[in-house]
C-alpha cells in the first residue's frame, strides 16, 4: 500500500540515463573522473564552459543534466550561468553581429547603430533574433578604428556605418540565409 | 581556556574570547546593532551593510557581522557617521521597494519597515528606477514577490543550510538580480517542498503563504442550513497563537481558541489532535506489523507534508519505508466527511472543512489529488496560524479576553500523546506510548520519554526495551538533518525501527506558518522553540488521559466505524501513497 502501485519508486536510474544523453562524451568523462573529489563543485564552471564550447550555448536541459550528474543543486547551477556574461542560455544566430564599442566606434555614434540594430531586431545584447538568424554582441575594438563605427557580422567587417545603413545591411543576410537554405 | 581579547566598543571596554564578532561584543554590552541579512542559525552573509560600523584607524565602515574583534579595537556603533551611513543604506533599500506598506501582508511585522522606522528614516532623498518582476503565485503553498526582495539571502540560506533542499538562488547581477528557483521556473515546477521557512526567514513579504482566508470568509458567509463550515486545528496552533496578541511565548490558548473560532461562525470546531490520536493508532500497529512480518524498517513517520514532499523528490527510493498513514490533518478531514457527516445526517459535499495548520506545506498537501472523496478535497482552506490571528484581529474579537471553550463531539477529544505532536519528537515518544502497551499489555511507569525531546536542529537517537525486544529509533527536525539520518541508513550505519522526521527546525511549533518571531527575536531561536513545547509538554503532563489508545472517543470510532486498526475501512480512509516526483531533488 505505501508505494504507489503505478510508479517505480526510484527514478534515478532512468533519469540519469536521459541527463547522460544531453551531454557530450568528454563532458561526461569530466564529470565522472572527478566524482567523489573533495570541491568537486568548484569545476562546475570548468563544466559549463566545455558544455558552451561544444554545444555553442547552455539551453535548460544541459544545466539541468550538468546539476544532476555534479550533483549540485539546480538554482545554484542556474544562477552562476546567469550571474557570467560569458555564458550564453539561448542558442547562437547562424550570423552573429559584432557591435563595437570601442573608443573611436563608439564616439562616431556606435550607441546609435547598436540601438537601430536592437530596434530592427527585437533583441538586445546576448540575444538571438526569433528567427534563429542573428545574435548580438558587443565587443571593444576589433582593429580597424579608420573604419569607425564597426560591426562585424561573422568574419566581416562593416564600416563606417550609419543607422540608416543597418536594415539594408540585415536584409542582404537574410537574403543569404535563405539561399544557403534553399541549397541544404 | 581560549584567548581573551579587550575592545572598546562606543567607550566601554568589554572582555571577549578571541574570535567574537563586534556585533556579537556589542550585544553583550547590551547595544543591539541593527541588521538585516544576518541570521544566528545561518551563514554570514554580510551583504545588506546595515549593521556598519566605525573602527578607530579605518576610513570606512565595517560590517559588524562578519568583523572579527581584535585586542584594542576601538568600536563606535552610533557616531554621527555610523547614523548617516545606516540611514542612506535603508533608505535605499526602500527606494527600491514598493510603495504600498499599507496594504502589505508584512505591514506592522516587517522587519525592513520596522528598521526604517527606528532609524528615523522619515524622507526620501533618493528617486531613479525601481525593479519590476511579476509575482509567482503557481507554488500551493509559498508564493514569491521578487520586487519585496531585498537580496538579503536568508530565504537561499535557510533552504540550503536547514533544509537541504537549495531550491533558491540569486540569478543575473546588478540591478536586475533576482532570487528564485532554478531558471526562474515557476515555484510549482521546481524543487520547493513548499515547507515555507523561506516564509519564516524573510524579513519583508517577498515570499509568503498562499493566502486561503478570503475563501473562508466566503463559506461562513452562507447560511448554515447550506454550508456547514467546520474548523479543524492542529496540536502546535495553541501554542503559539497567543504571540499574535502580545501574550508571553509559551502561553498556550487552547480554549481562547476554541471560543474564538465559535464566535467567528464555525458550525463545529473539532481538534485534529483527535486524529493524532488516530494517528499513532495506526502507525503504532504499522510498526509492530512490520516488525512482525520483516516489512521494510525503518518505519518513517508521514504526519509533515515537507517532508513527504522532500522524500518523493529527494529520496523516492526510500518510499516504501514511510508510514502509509495520512497526516492527522487529513484523517481528521476525512473522518469529518464521513463519519462526522453520517452521524449529523450531513452531505459531505455540504460541509466545508477548515484546516488551522502550523504549516504552510498543509495548503499543497490539501491539494494533493488523491486527498479526495468523490472528486472533492476533503479539507477545503488551510489556514496558518498567522491567517487565523488575523482573521480574529479583523473580526475585532478581543481574543485574551475570550472565555475558555471545549471542542466540539465527536473529534474533539485528544489525549496529552496527541498535544506533543507539535514538537519534534511527539509522534515518537505518542507512538512508544502506544507500542509499549500493545506489546507489555500495560502503560509505561513514566510516560515521558525525554530521551526523544530534542531542540530544534537536533538529531536524537534512543534504544527502548519493551517486553525484550528492543526499539532503535531516531528523530530529526530541518530536512538537512534528515538526510544525515537516511544516509546513514542506507549506508548501513544505522538500523532504527522508526525514525520521526519533521520539516521544520523544532517540530510544527516552528512551522513555516506560525506567528512571525517579535522584532529583535528570530525564527529558529532556541528559546522560542523551546517556549512553545514546555506549552504543550505542560499540556500533555497536566492531562489524566495521556496515551491514545486510552482516547475513547477514538475507541469508540474503531468500535462503530473503522473496526480495528490497519482494518479494510481503517485503510481505505486513513491510509494513502506516494509517488517519485520530479525535478529530481540534489542531495
Amino acid at each position: 500500500m505505501t508505494a504507489c502501485p503505478h510508479c517505480p519508486t526510484d527514478n534515478w536510474p532512468e533519469l540519469e540515463r536521459g541527463y547522460r544523453a544531453m551531454l557530450p562524451e568528454d563532458v561526461l568523462a569530466f564529470i565522472d573522473a572527478h566524482r567523489g573529489e573533495p570541491h568537486s563543485e568548484s569545476l562546475l564552471i570548468a563544466t559549463l564552459h566545455m558544455v558552451q564550447d561544444h554545444l555553442g550555448h547552455l539551453g535548460p536541459g544541459h544545466l539541468e543534466a550538468v546539476a544532476q550528474l555534479m550533483q549540485i543543486p539546480l538554482a545554484k547551477v542556474t544562477g552562476v550561468a546567469t550571474f557570467y556574461h560569458y555564458f550564453r542560455l539561448q542558442p547562437r544566430g547562424r550570423y552573429l553581429i559584432n557591435v563595437c564599442l570601442g573608443t573611436a566606434c563608439y564616439v562616431k555614434g556606435a550607441e546609435k547603430v547598436a540601438q537601430k540594430l536592437m530596434d530592427e531586431l527585437g533583441i538586445h545584447f546576448g540575444e538571438t533574433s526569433k528567427d534563429g538568424i542573428f545574435s548580438l554582441e558587443s565587443t571593444r575594438c576589433v582593429g580597424t578604428c579608420g573604419l569607425a563605427p564597426v560591426v562585424m557580422i561573422g568574419e566581416e567587417v562593416h564600416g563606417p556605418l550609419t543607422p540608416g545603413q543597418v536594415p539594408a545591411l540585415l536584409e542582404s543576410y537574410l537574403a543569404r540565409a535563405a539561399e544557403e537554405m534553399a541549397k541544404v | 581556556m581560549s584567548e581573551m581579547i579587550n575592545l572598546t566598543i562606543d567607550g566601554e571596554t568589554i572582555l571577549v574570547p578571541a574570535g567574537t564578532t563586534v556585533m556579537d561584543a556589542a550585544e553583550r554590552l547590551g547595544i543591539h546593532i541593527p541588521r538585516l541579512c544576518y541570521h544566528p542559525n545561518l551563514s554570514l552573509e554580510g551583504s545588506c551593510r546595515v549593521c556598519v560600523v566605525q573602527v578607530e584607524g579605518f576610513d570606512h565602515c565595517l560590517a559588524s557581522c562578519a568583523t572579527t574583534a581584535w585586542e584594542g579595537m576601538e568600536v563606535q556603533t552610533n557616531s554621527p557617521v555610523i547614523r548617516q551611513a545606516r540611514r542612506d543604506i535603508v533608505e535605499l533599500l526602500l527606494d527600491n521597494h514598493p510603495r504600498d506598506c499599507q496594504t502589505c501582508d508584512r505591514d506592522g511585522v516587517c522587519e525592513l519597515q520596522n528598521l526604517a522606522y527606528r532609524l528615523g528614516v522619515r524622507e526620501r532623498h533618493f528617486e531613479g528606477r525601481r525593479k519590476q518582476f511579476p509575482v509567482d503565485d503557481s507554488g500551493a503553498s509559498v508564493v514569491r514577490n521578487a520586487e519585496k526582495c531585498i537580496l538579503c539571502g536568508r530565504c537561499i540560506r535557510v533552504c540550503d543550510e536547514i533544509q537541504g533542499v537549495a531550491n533558491l538562488s540569486q540569478h543575473g547581477r546588478g540591478f536586475t538580480t533576482v532570487v528564485g528557483p532554478a531558471n526562474l521556473a515557476p515555484m510549482d515546477e521546481s524543487a520547493c517542498i513548499q515547507c515555507g521557512q523561506c516564509v519564516s526567514v524573510c524579513p519583508t513579504a517577498a515570499f509568503l503563504e498562499q493566502d486561503h482566508t478570503e475563501r473562508v470568509w466566503e463559506a461562513l458567509g452562507h447560511p448554515r442550513t447550506e454550508k456547514h463550515v467546520v474548523a479543524t486545528t492542529a496540536p502546535a496552533i495553541r501554542a503559539a497563537l497567543g504571540e499574535a496578541f502580545g501574550l508571553p511565548v509559551g502561553t498556550p490558548v487552547t480554549g481562547k481558541m476554541v471560543t474564538a473560532l465559535r464566535r467567528m461562525g464555525f458550525d463545529a470546531v473539532f481538534d485534529v489532535n483527535f486524529s493524532a490520536d488516530l494517528t499513532v493508532m495506526e502507525e503504532a500497529h504499522e510498526l509492530l506489523k512490520r516488525m512482525e512480518g520483516g516489512g521494510p524498517l525503518p518505519l518513517l513517520t508521514s504526519c509533515s507534508p515537507g517532508w513527504v514532499s522532500f522524500l518523493e523528490k529527494f529520496y523516492p527510493e526510500m518510499i516504501p519505508h514511510m508510514s502509509s498513514c495520512k497526516s492527522p490533518m487529513q484523517m481528521q478531514s476525512t473522518l469529518i466527511k464521513s463519519y462526522y457527516a453520517q452521524q449529523k445526517g450531513l452531505d459531505p459535499k455540504d460541509i466545508y472543512v477548515v484546516s488551522v495548520m502550523p504549516c504552510v506545506a498543509k495548503k499543497f498537501e490539501a491539494a494533493r489529488p488523491e486527498h479526495t472523496l468523490d472528486g472533492r478535497p476533503t479539507t477545503d482552506a488551510v489556514v496558518t496560524t498567522r491567517e487565523l490571528a488575523q482573521m480574529i484581529k479583523s473580526y475585532g474579537i478581543d481574543f485574551t479576553r475570550l472565555p475558555d471553550g471545549e471542542f466540539d463531539h465527536p473529534l474533539g477529544t485528544s489525549s496529552g500523546a496527541a498535544d506533543i505532536f507539535g514538537a519534534t519528537g511527539g509522534v515518537m515518544e505518542a507512538a512508544l506510548r502506544t507500542a509499549a502497551y500493545k506489546l507489555t499489555g500495560r502503560n509505561l511507569g513514566n510516560l515521558e520519554l525525554t530521551e526523544v525531546r530534542g531542540a530544534a536542529g537536533e538529531i536524537r537517537e534512543t534504544s527502548v526495551t519493551l517486553a525484550g525486544r528492543t526499539l532503535n529509533v531516531a528523530v530529526a527536525n530541518g530536512l538537512q538533518n534528515a538526510k544525515v539520518l537516511l544516509d546513514a541508513v542506507k549506508r548501513g550505519e544505522k538500523q532504527y525501527h522508526l525514525i520521526e522526521i519533521m520539516a521544520c527546525p523544532g517540530g510544527c511549533i516552528c512551522g513555516g506558518g506560525q506567528p512571525y518571531p517579535p522584532i529583535g527575536s528570530y525564527t529558529m531561536n532556541r528559546d522560542l522553540a523551546k517556549g512553545r513545547a514546555r506549552a504543550l509538554y505542560g499540556i500533555d503532563s497536566g492531562k489524566t488521559l495521556r496515551c491514545s489508545h486510552d482516547n475513547p472517543d477514538v475507541q469508540k470510532l474503531y468500535e462503530a466505524f473503522l473496526g480495528e486498526p490497519l482494518s479494510p475501512t481503517a485503510h481505505a480512509l486513513l491510509h494513502t501513497h506516494y509517488t517519485a516526483r520530479t525535478p529530481r531533488g540534489i542531495r
